[in-house]
């Protein structure tokens, strides 16, 4: 077993963890932040993406101990969601209807919003290469480009602000209808 | 989906690192950024007792100019090395050949020592550093050698890294000035090249001076198509000036036959890809 | 208590609008609750031992290493368990003398498919029992193997030696016997001397549906009833599976399906993970959880299509169809899945397509192999159907240098035929093959891009651009109970719905149909707002859960809204008539003079009226209502459907191929798809856009390859290919509406007719680029690799084998090789 203390989405976690479990069987087994998903053991599928010290990576592709001393977040973390508050790429996905079983869309989402730190006003082809590390089943793509593109317009640089900066307090059909 | 069980530690220093490695001997296995080697772990491909991690080792990370050469620390991040200016300004054809490699998570995460040392022959860096003529700086307990990059690759997933050792930074020959392209061929965007070929060019006017043409995936190594370099020199940045010299491009190689094609088809794309590539690094049109 | 109502006419009425969904709130937030996300107290976990052969007999399990291991609770085999493990079941023998092999979930004799489970080992965390699994020592004995479909069709190996074959069930449909149309042989005879006759075979390679979340299961034996949480399609099904084969009550077994990240059939079945599952929960009375990794998910989770396709196709030398024979061998695996072996069948009907063949002959040999058993793929049959007709039509197109539409529309049915009773002896109820190609066409921009392609064709060009067409039909909403009684089916085609009135206004719609991403929660309430009145918001969706919706037939086929939603609109209307008599009381008025509109009922020509909630709240005080009648508006019905439902489209592709590489690259994709009424745009476009990716995928990429030993080569997402958003594009969909006329909201079935439109139209186009070259096939997936073979003349480009190369050093090949980070 081995010590780790990091920081999940705001609050201070401390653990003892056996040197073999992933970054994503600790939050989701530890910490109950089952928000992030398994999809695959090649780290092909993506499902799994946080951010680490602010830049994505994939869950299941980091040691805990590797994260001790580090700053995650989750799609739980992502927005504040005990206000209702949505981040403007979790909007977007909404709106863009970016999703239908849910299961790819955290890791989509977080992927997203790297993505346009990164790159603030990107491409379709910038997007669609921006999201190659995720696996989506369901939507064939089209209306997640759609929805990255959107955010990228709704909130200029919609990078790693926390929600409702833009709007703040409109449920995402009030602002569509 | 679960490795088994290991043993952890995280060295601050190469020293130490070197230490636990000649501690643990064949029961360790280093992680770098751990991109190919968690898949194996989880897939219980391999077991290893300890876990040696080089990622709390700051003076591996990092580019610097070192005079006729950039240097790149081994454990620095794929993202870093893609957007580092000197790597841009002076070994175009590692950048070009970053910009795409896995997808943006992994090269978060993913360092460009590790997937060198990693040695897979479809990786994406190797036959950058082999046209370049890279070094290996490689550290064991009797100090630290060079390797170059002729010599660096072995076999499929051996590289002339010892038992005791770790490899701490690679050394890249200035190629300021030089056009570079990377020419991947792949059926879906997340795949391990096909074949791919990475190519650079020195140009005087619209004449390749010298160039340099790497192959992904053509072998059990990485390799550097010398042959192609040499039928390119002298000649026009045109299709017809070029193709002869890629005609060359799969001239001795052994590719891998798989689901994605057999031999004798990658050696077609070998073909096609290098004219591509070349042309495309010289800037010129129909690649 | 709600006074006033929104009204729901006109341009406010819900169907049709572009609702946001309901569901994804939580999806977006990570408040889901996936199968996996379940933590019980005193939960045990399970990992399986599954078998590395294709067919062995199992010699002896020495599980006493593994017993010994830390905190494992228990190691089984099928002998442990014995009857209580129950079995899997085959639904559908679609003859009376069908072979059917016995299907325990875990065997104790011998293993039939690499994959098989063959013990499992129960520890108190999951990387225990993974740990202990590596210690369950096997001994087989390995058996030959019957692996290629055609050599297992001729029974040189036999997946099963007991049985004697492996052909399970010959199936056949005749037009002229069934008395729906002509000979076939004879009409085919008639081209050969004076018409055409084209003759082609074609291959359905082997699919694994790869939904997104992996199966789990959660079985919790504590309690009155067994509570069973799986990431199925179906629960109802599920249920009733276990306690048929189990003997355990129906009535003390509930089944929920929680969130469940995808399926497109694959989820439809009743596995040998959840039979175990329930049974060692039962045996240590203690709750267990299973949940696959990725590989296991591909290596054991059911397959689809892989059918060899013999086909001939006759016309007269206008272009005019004759007749059209279809030969299929299909692969079932090594057992007959829950609804396998009428998988092939669902696409008997559908050969026919659009066209009016005046003859038409189906036969089918479903055959056993030793491989993962086959089921349900997206489309189940019709893809598989479509696309031999599209790529036969085209090709006799191409033989009579005629336009691929023009030869098309020749052939089909015209607007103004329908009804039209088909060869098939399918009534199709609506239809505009007319309308929805002249809509497709100006979308596509079919003209400017014929013209590119031959400015590419003369020039030379080394990129050649390729035009494919198809002009798809289905039948969907699976279906008439009756129909399926005719085809041996064990079940009905019905679906059940109940609506609940609450006290405070809301209302709970219960449906019988279980949703896995389709947006049932958010359609449903849609349907309801507009029919009962009331706000959209204050509908609640209810599903997935037998104890809540204790009666329904689960989700597949296209039917949850052409059935369930049919079976909605019925309680609804039976919540109304209900109410009717209660309103008349309340507002003492004649039930003759009352009208309900808006979710009202109001007193014709006077300013007096009561909403359908207020009612709902008076007859939960229940102080003041007519004798006679209950208090209660609560309603339910089971609807079973008359006819199934023909949603078509025409669907236009555009592909560049590099004739250098072969690689190949989609340019547009324009469809315009009939589907009827349309409830939700926004959810109709994205089962579009996904039908079709899915659908491209089997052209382009997808494809289960097993080497000479029966192992999958293609078991994990590094070799199994699916699509990202790089390797993708925008689609052009717009739609044109010949409301159904099966079910009174005039809906179609949208969820598979992109993946089985879009198949044939990719390969057509492949094929339509390089035709020019002497190339008439290219073999699915299309790989750069099959294309340029073709184009160098080497036939249709060849069967794939080799083994994947592996990216993560299996052995031990210096311990450099591993040295950290790479990609």
């Amino acid at each position: 077993m081995a010590r780790i203390t990091l920081k999940v989405d705001g609050s201070t976690v401390s653990d003892d963890v056996e040197p073999r479990m992933l970054l994503v069987q600790y939050l989701r087994e530890k910490l109950g932040k089952t928000g992030t998903v398994i999809g695959c053991d090649t780290s092909n599928c993506g499902a799994c993406t946080v951010h680490l010290d602010g830049t994505s990576v994939k869950s299941c592709n980091v040691l805990a101990v590797q994260a001790d001393g580090r700053e995650v977040t989750t799609i739980e973390g992502l927005a504040d969601t005990v206000d209702d508050e949505l981040h403007p790429v979790q909007e977007a996905f909404r709106e863009c209807r970016g999703l239908q079983c849910g299961f790819c869309t955290p890791g989509m989402i977080m992927q997203s919003v790297d993505l346009l730190k990164d790159n603030p006003d990107p491409s379709e082809e910038e997007i669609r290469l921006g999201l190659e590390g995720n696996l989506c089943r369901c939507t064939g793509y089209h209306n997640i480009v759609k929805a990255v593109q959107q955010a990228a317009g709704q909130s200029g640089a919609a990078g790693r602000h926390r929600a409702g900066a833009t709007t703040a307090g409109a449920p995402a059909e009030e602002v569509a209808e | 989906m679960i490795p088994a069980a290991f043993d952890y530690v995280a060295p601050t220093s190469v020293e130490d690192a070197v230490a636990a490695l000649a501690q643990h001997g064949d029961e360790a296995k280093i992680i770098a950024g751990g991109q190919s080697l968690l898949p194996v772990l989880r897939m219980r491909l391999n077991a290893p007792e300890m876990v040696i991690d080089l990622g709390r080792i700051d003076t591996l990370r990092g580019v610097r100019d070192d005079g006729d050469a950039i240097v790149i620390g081994a454990m620095t991040p794929h993202s870093v090395v893609g957007s580092d200016p000197l790597v841009a300004q002076h070994a175009g054809l590692v950048a070009a050949a970053v910009e795409h490699l896995a997808d943006a998570q992994v090269r978060h995460r993913g360092t460009f020592g590790g997937a060198l040392a990693h040695a897979d022959p479809a990786g994406d860096l190797g036959a950058p550093a082999r046209a370049l003529g890279a070094e290996f700086a490689i550290a064991g307990s009797g100090g630290t050698r060079t390797v170059s990059a002729d010599d660096f690759f072995v076999d499929l997933f051996e590289t002339a890294i010892g038992e005791d050792e770790i490899l701490t930074e690679v050394r890249i020959p200035k190629h300021t000035g030089w056009g570079s392209h990377y020419e991947k061929f792949v059926r879906v965007a997340h795949q391990w090249p096909i074949v791919a070929v990475a190519a650079s060019v020195r140009m005087e006017g619209g004449t390749i001076a010298e160039a340099r043409v790497g192959l992904t995936n053509m072998g059990s190594t990485p390799l550097r198509a010398r042959q192609v370099e040499d039928a390119l020199a002298g000649q026009p940045a045109t299709p017809d000036g070029v193709r002869a010299a890629a005609e060359l491009a799969a001239d001795g190689t052994e590719p891998p036959s798989d689901l994605n094609g057999d031999a004798g088809y990658r050696r077609h794309l070998a073909r096609v890809l290098t004219r591509r590539a070349v042309l495309a690094a010289a800037g010129a049109d129909g690649a | 208590m709600t006074a006033v109502q929104e009204p729901a006419v006109g341009a406010d009425r819900e169907i049709g609008r572009e609702r946001r969904r309901k569901e994804d709130a939580r999806l977006i937030t990570g408040r889901t609750r996936w199968t996996d996300n379940i933590v019980l107290p005193g939960m045990l976990h399970l990992a399986m031992v599954r078998s590395p052969f294709a067919h062995a007999s199992i010699v002896s399990i020495d599980t006493s290493e593994a017993e010994e291991a830390p905190n494992v609770v228990a190691v089984l085999t099928g002998a442990d368990l014995g009857e209580a493990q129950g079995a899997c079941i085959n639904a559908w023998a679609i003859t009376e003398d069908q072979v059917t092999p016995p299907h325990l979930p875990m065997p104790s004799d011998r293993v039939a498919f690499a994959g098989e489970i063959v013990a499992v080992v129960v520890a108190r965390s999951a990387a225990e029992a993974r740990d202990a699994a590596e210690l369950v020592d096997v001994e087989y004995d390995e058996l030959p193997a019957a692996l290629d479909l055609k050599e297992a069709a001729a029974d040189t190996v036999l997946a099963h030696p007991d049985l004697g074959t492996n052909k399970s069930a010959f199936w056949k449909f005749d037009s002229a016997e069934a008395g729906t149309g002509g000979d076939v042989d004879e009409a085919i005879a008639a081209a050969r001397t004076d018409g055409v006759v084209i003759e082609r075979e074609y291959r359905q390679q082997r699919l694994i549906p790869a939904f997104m979340e992996p199966r789990s299961v959660v079985v919790d034996p504590t309690g009155e009833q067994h509570t069973i949480w799986s990431a199925t399609q179906v629960p109802h099904i599920l249920r009733f599976a276990i306690a048929a084969t189990t003997g355990v009550p129906e009535s003390k077994i509930r089944v929920i399906a929680p969130d469940v990240g995808g399926g497109f059939g694959g989820k439809l079945q009743q596995t040998p993970e959840e039979m175990i599952a329930f049974a060692v929960g039962r045996r240590l009375g203690k709750p267990v959880k299973y949940t696959e990794t990725r590989s296991e998910s591909l290596l054991a989770a059911h397959h689809g299509r892989d059918q060899w396709q013999k086909l001939t196709l006759s016309a007269e030398k206008d272009g005019t169809v004759t007749g059209f024979k279809v030969e299929l061998l299909a692969d079932l695996g090594a057992y007959v899945a829950i609804v396998g072996g009428g998988v092939p069948v669902l696409g008997a009907f559908m050969f026919n397509a659009i066209y009016k063949f005046p003859a038409y002959q189906f036969n089918c040999q479903t055959v056993l192999t030793n491989k993962t058993w086959t089921d349900a793929y997206r489309g189940a049959g019709r893809p598989e159907a479509t696309y031999a007709v599209e790529r036969m039509m085209s090709e006799l197109a191409a033989e009579l240098g005629m336009d691929p539409l023009e030869l098309r529309e020749k052939n089909w049915i015209k607007h103004e035929e329908f009804p039209f009773t088909t060869v098939a002896g399918l009534e199709y109820d609506t239809g505009n093959y007319e309308a929805a190609t002249a809509k497709a066409k100006e979308l596509f921009g079919y003209d400017e891009l014929r013209a590119e392609q031959a400015r590419r064709r003369e020039s030379g060009d080394p990129v050649q651009l390729g035009i494919g067409v198809s002009t798809f039909t289905e039948m969907c909403g699976l279906a008439p109970s009756r129909v399926l009684g005719q085809l041996n089916y064990g079940a009905g085609g019905w679906e059940h719905a109940s609506v609940r009135m609450l006290a405070t206004g809301k209302v709970e719609v219960v449906t019988g149909a279980s949703a896995h991403g389709q947006g049932h929660e958010t359609a449903f309430s849609q349907i309801v707002a507009d029919r009962l009145g009331v706000p959209f918001d204050d509908v609640e969706g209810l599903h997935g859960d037998t104890q809540i919706a204790h009666k329904g037939l689960d989700t597949y086929g296209s039917r949850s809204l052409v059935v369930g939603g049919e079976a909605l609109v019925k309680a609804v209307d039976k919540v109304i008539e209900k109410a009717r008599p209660i309103a008349a009381h309340l507002l003492e008025a004649s039930v003759d003079d009352l009208e309900f509109a808006d979710g009202r009922f109001s007193v014709r020509g006077t300013d007096s009226g009561v909403a359908i909630t207020e009612i709902a709240t008076a007859v939960f005080a229940a102080h003041d209502y007519p004798e006679g009648v209950e208090p209660s508006l609560d309603s339910e019905a089971t609807y079973d459907p008359v006819n199934f439902n023909y949603p078509h489209g025409t669907h236009l592709c555009a592909m560049e191929v590099d004739t250098e590489t072969g690689a190949v690259r989609m340019r547009k994709y324009a469809c315009v798809d009939d589907i009827g009424t349309i409830i939700n745009p926004l959810i109709v476009s994205g089962q579009v856009h996904g039908g079709l990716v899915q659908g491209i995928a089997q052209a382009l990429w997808e494809e289960a390859v097993y080497d000479d030993a029966g192992t999958l080569v293609s078991g994990s997402f590094v070799d199994y290919l699916l699509p990202t958003a790089a390797d993708t594009i925008s689609f052009d969909v717009d739609h044109t509406s010949s409301p159904s006329i099966t079910n009174t909201l005039g809906t179609k079935g949208v969820g598979e007719a992109g993946t089985i439109a879009s198949t044939p139209a990719v390969i057509n186009a492949v094929v339509d680029a390089l035709r020019h070259l002497g190339v008439d096939d290219v073999r699915m997936p299309a790989t750069p690799s099959r294309v340029y073979a073709a184009i160098q003349g080497a036939s249709a480009g060849g069967a794939t084998d080799g083994a994947a190369m592996p990216h993560f050093d299996p052995a031990e090949p210096g311990r450099s090789s591993t040295e950290g980070a790479g990609a």
